[in-house]
């Protein structure tokens, strides 16, 4: 036998394949996870051009902060109406495309063109309409409603992103639901309606239980998204009116590169960590429990 | 028949707020200013001074050469990273394979923004700030590639093994099973990578505002906002010039491959 077995070939090629993952991940993701957390125990001012060891003080003030505790609450408000909104719009426009019906294939078109409009463009144009003047104002005038600035008071302007973020991404979670829905066996339904089961019923207990992997699936991928929502707060608000707007992300932005603290924004980007961390394990944690059937 | 009218009635009236937007974009891009909040949904007169304005202002035509081919640079990288790592810990059986999935994954908890500050760190000791390396290697071997590389290793598991040892009974080696056989089969999960990689790259803006500083390096969505007048007001027909031209090409492509790209996607959903 010679020392290159087949066996031995595919366990060098393995380590071959998975070597620029490999090496990127630790480079880009674990060794800088690492020195965030080392950041964290100093104070870091670059423009004064100090470093220096602080230990846990970081945290106190992290603890202390008001405007952290802002952001805090900014970010909770924001990831929940995303997720509620865009989940509960994305569901219903999966079964609305799913009718038989002809046409649904323009509307889902319609619907998922946002999704490829780019990000920064799209807030513009947005960021335009809803000025005190713009569109959105005008078609409310059209009902005799006199809307309000939207971006320059504090529930209008969390409300507006709210709506902005979900319009553009929408199409995304409807397309991926009504692959869900299109996966669901006919005899189903026709079994349920023999059995006196009315359209409502019939869409608690047969659709949502099957379709609850996606339902999950795409929570996860909204709720993390959400805690990464940087540019349309960057454009449409700069975290404002006061700080109603700045979520976490936005806050690290500020501290980091704005005022130059590099200390304190490591010791927020840890937070942001955690919190992701967190929700990701804790979905994995209800994806074995409650979710129906796997394949 | 009154059923449907209800269903079509009510999926034009939700279509309003996907579609307006888009539409008013690019008229009132090609509108006079003084009309820029008129509610009519044509321009009076159509001007195209606007566009000329956009190359005047800023190195246009340079920073959307850099938004695409960084963007085509990241999709092509990651697509060949994912691949090749997703592939490996599907069907490859090699010791520690499972401790460095798991250590890959991790890359799933981390996204890429927790990392900025020492990754910025990183770059600047490099004296790479205001170069585009940054938008390249960390997209590619980075955080974003994490999600790529699971839906190719979700992809290539499903795939049935029969065919990969009739190629082995050819004598065909690994490397040749993989190139010949599994990545041509892979065409529909590479299609879903290669298209979220691109948007992800294209709509990147933290990174671009934290790294990039002179106007002929910026990319678009950078540049998008840096149309503004001497008092630092936005010129907002400007602007809408300059979005319409980021925003258009992409959705006529989209148009014309909408089947196989909303199919792709969902495709990858059910599975990842």
């Amino acid at each position: 036998m010679t020392f290159w077995t087949y066996r031995r070939r595919d366990n060098l090629v393995g380590y071959l394949f998975v070597a620029p993952a490999l090496l990127g991940s630790l480079a880009f993701v674990l060794v800088p996870l690492g020195m965030v957390g080392w950041y964290s125990l100093n104070e870091w001012n670059v423009l004064g051009g100090t470093f220096e060891f602080i230990g846990g003080e970081n945290y106190a003030r992290l603890l202390a902060d008001e405007k952290l505790r802002d952001s805090l609450v900014a970010t909770a408000w924001f990831a929940a109406g995303l997720v509620v909104l865009n989940l509960s719009l994305a569901l219903l426009l999966a079964v609305l495309l799913n009718q038989k019906l002809r046409g649904t294939t323009l509307f889902r078109t319609l619907f998922f063109s946002p999704v490829l409009v780019s990000l920064v463009a799209w807030t513009l144009v947005w960021q335009l309409m809803l000025q005190p003047e713009g569109s959105v104002n005008g078609l409310l005038g059209v009902f005799g409603v006199d809307g309000p600035n939207w971006l320059r008071g504090e529930t209008t302007a969390m409300v507006s992103v709210v709506v902005v973020q979900v319009i553009k991404n929408v199409g995304l979670n409807m397309v991926l639901f009504l692959a869900a829905l299109q996966g669901v066996p006919a005899p189903l339904y026709e079994a349920a309606k023999i059995d006196g089961a009315g359209a409502w019923r019939r869409f608690r207990s047969i659709t949502i239980p099957l379709i609850s992997p996606t339902i999950l699936l795409t929570s996860i991928i909204t709720i993390v998204g959400s805690l990464q929502v940087f540019a349309q707060i960057a454009v449409l608000t700069q975290g404002g009116p006061g700080t109603s707007t700045t979520v976490l992300i936005y806050y690290l932005y500020q501290q980091a590169f704005q005022f130059h603290h590099f200390g304190y924004g490591a010791t927020i980007s840890v937070l942001l960590f955690v919190i992701v961390a967190a929700l990701t394990l804790l979905q994995w944690q209800m994806r074995r429990k409650w979710v129906l059937h796997e394949s | 028949m009154s059923r449907k009218v209800a269903l079509y009635g009510l999926l034009c009236l939700l279509c309003v707020p996907f579609v307006f937007p888009t539409w008013w974009m690019v008229t009132s891009s090609m509108k006079p200013i003084s009309e820029i909040f008129s509610e009519s949904l044509l321009p009076s007169e159509w001007t195209f001074s606007t566009y000329e304005t956009v190359f005047k202002m800023q190195p246009f035509g340079q920073q959307y050469w850099n938004s695409l081919y960084i963007a085509v640079v990241v999709t092509a990288g990651t697509m060949a990273v994912a691949a090749l790592a997703g592939y490996a810990f599907a069907r490859i059986r090699f010791p520690g394979q499972n401790v460095l999935f798991v250590v890959v994954l991790t890359g799933l908890l981390i996204p890429s923004e927790v990392t900025i500050v020492p990754l910025f760190q990183l770059f600047q000791s490099l004296g790479m700030t205001n170069t585009h390396w940054p938008l390249i290697i960390v997209p590619i071997f980075g955080a974003p590639c994490v999600l790529a590389i699971f839906i190719m290793r979700q992809f290539f598991i499903a795939l049935p093994p029969e065919l990969e040892e009739a190629a082995r009974m050819d004598g065909l080696g690994r490397a040749g099973i993989f190139y010949r056989i599994a990545l041509p089969l892979s065409r529909p999960a590479l299609g879903a990578v290669a298209i979220f990689t691109f948007l992800h790259s294209w709509n990147l803006y933290l990174e671009p505002i934290v790294y990039l500083s002179t106007p002929d390096m910026f990319t678009l969505p950078q540049a998008l906002t840096q149309f503004v007048d001497i008092y630092g007001g936005p010129m907002w027909n400007v602007q809408l010039a300059a979005a319409t031209m980021t925003a258009v090409p992409i959705l006529v492509v989209f148009v014309v491959a909408q089947r196989q790209f909303i199919e792709g996607l969902a495709h990858t959903g059910v599975k990842g």
